[in-house]
């Protein structure tokens, strides 16, 4: 059977199997619809944790992005580990005892202050918007690539399919579906890595097979460096960033983990306190499996490819059938090559030996073949000697092919990217949704609402939602890669420590609080859109405050809203004594009642 | 809850997060970033050591740190009789 077929089937069964499950876990209240029940057990809620966090990004491009990047892509393995530890020890057993459905639910109450109550809503709001269209687009890109359909309608039918589990099922349908979404992609993620490992390094334990040795007993990662010394690469083990910046972006990223609204709501769904600590170990547990397997893909995958490409003829790699998949995607533009020397051969050469981008922008072809048969480019060359155009994507969706696994396998990792995409969108969905219908229509605008009118408007949000988070995939606007840096840097600035302090600290006042969140906002989001927006041009090293990148400014952002927050709560008055009272039994776990709206 | 047990119970619970957030801060920013170049001249099979830290070891240790919290805490719920039911 064709690989076509297969994923028309293995997708086919995926998407069933999310249906049914919408049609079993039909939400009949407002408290199923925004926590499920509330009645989630911890190992299942971990694997919905996992499936929600993981997106088509994590599926797709991380494993490519540490290829490219070596040691500096660590960042984003501790990155987007280490913040549940955080989640786990300081936020998620006392937020779970406070009992009720929303982040904002819980600044608006432990500060007393709707204004911090608004803060809260606008920047949940639009933390999750700025992640749902690219996982829109994600939904697209697969579509596009492995079932040959028109990347809108793919889009069209990925928002069909979460609109019918997220309107109809809420949080329930959602999390039941997670648990399902999280098999299917962890499945598809392992079984490539595995084949590989056991091809390049004799092991069938990826973790262990990037530490070992490949066939000519020479192991894999001084391999590595030295290729990248010989091609102009900095070293694979070392990295380039300055170490300041890494410990920066680590930190940013991970205390933006902790912050994230759809992350957060998570710990609202497990019976017991206690259960929402082990919650988020489980949740790491299911994680890790895929973080500490990316890292061995990427560095399989960069062997793989220097060997097989660099100073090859390239009519040589067209003729061997196990170096094929170049050709097959050459035409997917995610690969390209430009004979600039006109030798036959291609040269991959990085800034140290005169390489580079080896033209400008993304590949454009003519439509006509070269000497050696390559698919010639209209871009301008660069002066150079790089002639390699990669995508970093075509590290994961094309190891199955490098590997020359069967057909199903190639399906499978199509299911796997499209149940990544899709369990992540449906949980920024309905925190979209919830932040309207509860923090917004309920506890703002009508406090007098019904349950039923609630739960209608609930629906009517995420169905709007998802109109809208389609729009932004079909027409993705050109700046989704540089507010990704957004998103964490404002959730680090903002959420994070007021809860922390919300939490920590019973003196912490709402003046105190909402001075810190505006100043923590407003400096990270000044930063990012100076170098970001502003002035592009000046976004280096160079110009950066401390060394510093956008990405990892959140990091200061953090310190500024600790700051500005206990010095402001130390001059205003304290809390009134219920908050303070309230503040002392989040500390402890018994009487934790089940979350409630009111 | 009586105030001084309650007080009690949130310093011990205080001070089991200061030790693993010290080691969560230890094997990540420590041995995976600040540490790192140092770490690297040790060989570990064909790892070097920093380099693992940064890649493989920070994350087992943050799975190892949770349930380790886990288990203190549900000791601790006990000893204190806060446990939920």
């Amino acid at each position: 059977m064709d690989v076509q077929m297969w994923t028309y089937i293995i997708v086919g069964i995926t998407f069933l199997i999310y249906i049914a499950i919408a049609v079993w876990a039909k939400a009949g209240s407002t408290k199923e619809f925004y926590v499920a029940g509330g009645g989630v057990p911890p190992v299942l809620n971990g694997m919905a944790t996992a499936a929600d966090w993981m997106s088509a990004a994590s599926f797709i491009s991380m494993a490519g992005l540490i290829s490219f990047m070596g040691y500096d892509g660590s960042v984003y393995l501790m990155g987007w580990t280490g913040g549940y530890v955080l989640l786990a020890l300081l936020l998620a057993p006392y937020l779970r005892k406070f009992g009720k459905f929303t982040v904002p639910d819980f600044v608006g109450d432990r500060y007393y202050s709707n204004a911090a109550r608004t803060v809260a809503i606008i920047s949940a709001i639009f933390v999750s918007f700025t992640y749902v269209a690219g996982q829109m687009r994600g939904v697209g890109v697969v579509f596009s690539r492995f079932l040959e359909v028109d990347i809108n309608t793919g889009i069209f039918i990925g928002m069909a399919i979460v609109f019918f589990y997220a309107v109809l099922g809420g949080m329930k349908g959602i999390t039941y579906t997670q648990v399902a979404q999280f098999c299917v992609l962890i499945f598809a993620y392992m079984v490539p890595a595995i084949f590989l490992s056991m091809m390049i390094a004799g092991t069938p334990i990826p973790q262990l097979g990037f530490g070992g040795a490949g066939a000519d007993g020479v192991h894999l990662l001084d391999k590595l460096d030295g290729l990248h010394r010989e091609l102009g690469f900095s070293a694979y083990t070392d990295g380039s960033k300055p170490m300041i910046d890494v410990f920066a972006i680590t930190f940013a990223l991970m205390v933006g983990t902790a912050g994230l609204p759809h992350v957060i709501v998570r710990f609202f769904t497990v019976p017991k306190v206690r259960d929402a600590r082990i919650s988020a170990g489980w949740a790491l547990i299911f994680i890790s499996l895929l973080y500490t397997t990316a890292p061995a893909i990427a560095t399989f995958a960069r062997i793989n490819l220097i060997d097989t490409v660099s100073n090859t003829s390239y009519s040589k790699l067209a003729e061997d059938p196990k170096t094929q998949w170049f050709q097959k995607w050459e035409k997917t533009g995610l690969l390209a090559w430009m004979d600039k020397n006109n030798d036959g051969a291609i040269q991959y050469l990085g800034k140290n030996a005169n390489g580079g981008d080896p033209f400008e922008g993304k590949p454009t072809f003519t439509g006509q073949t070269g000497q050696s048969g390559e698919m010639l480019l209209s871009n301008a060359p660069t002066d150079n000697q790089n002639e390699l155009y990669i995508d970093r994507d075509i590290m994961v969706l094309a190891n199955p092919e490098i590997g020359k696994l069967p057909n199903w396998v190639i399906a499978l990792v199509a299911a796997g990217g499209l149940a990544a995409a899709l369990s992540t969108a449906a949980g920024l969905l309905l925190v979209i949704s919830t932040s309207v219908a509860h923090d917004l229509i309920k506890k703002q605008l009508n406090p007098n609402i019904s349950e039923k009118s609630e739960l209608l408007f609930a629906r009517i949000a995420v169905a709007i939602a998802i109109v809208i988070a389609g729009y932004f995939g079909i027409n993705p606007p050109g700046f989704v890669a540089q507010v990704v840096a957004f998103a964490f840097g404002l959730a680090a600035a903002s959420f994070f420590p007021i809860i922390i302090l919300g939490i920590f600290s019973k003196r912490m006042n709402k003046e105190g609080a909402i001075a810190g969140m505006l100043s923590g906002l407003i400096f990270t989001a000044a930063y990012i859109v100076y170098f970001k927006f502003m002035h592009p041009e000046l976004n280096n090293p160079e110009h950066w405050l401390m060394g510093i990148s956008p990405e990892g400014i959140g990091t200061i952002g953090l310190v500024v809203n600790l700051v500005v927050s206990m010095v402001v709560s130390r001059v205003t008055p304290e809390p009134p004594q219920e908050i303070q009272d309230l503040v002392d039994s989040l500390r402890y776990p018994k009487g934790a009642g089940e979350a409630s709206s009111h | 809850m009586e105030k001084g047990k309650l007080q009690e119970y949130w310093k011990i619970n205080l001070s089991y997060l200061v030790g693993l957030l010290t080691v969560w801060f230890v094997v990540s920013y420590g041995f995976g970033i600040l540490l790192v170049d140092q770490l690297n001249t040790i060989h570990v099979g064909g790892f070097k050591l920093g380099f693992w830290f940064a890649q493989q070891g920070s994350i087992y240790t943050f799975v190892v740190l949770i349930f380790v919290y886990v288990a203190l805490m549900n000791r601790l719920d006990k000893k204190f009789d806060v446990r939920e039911d």
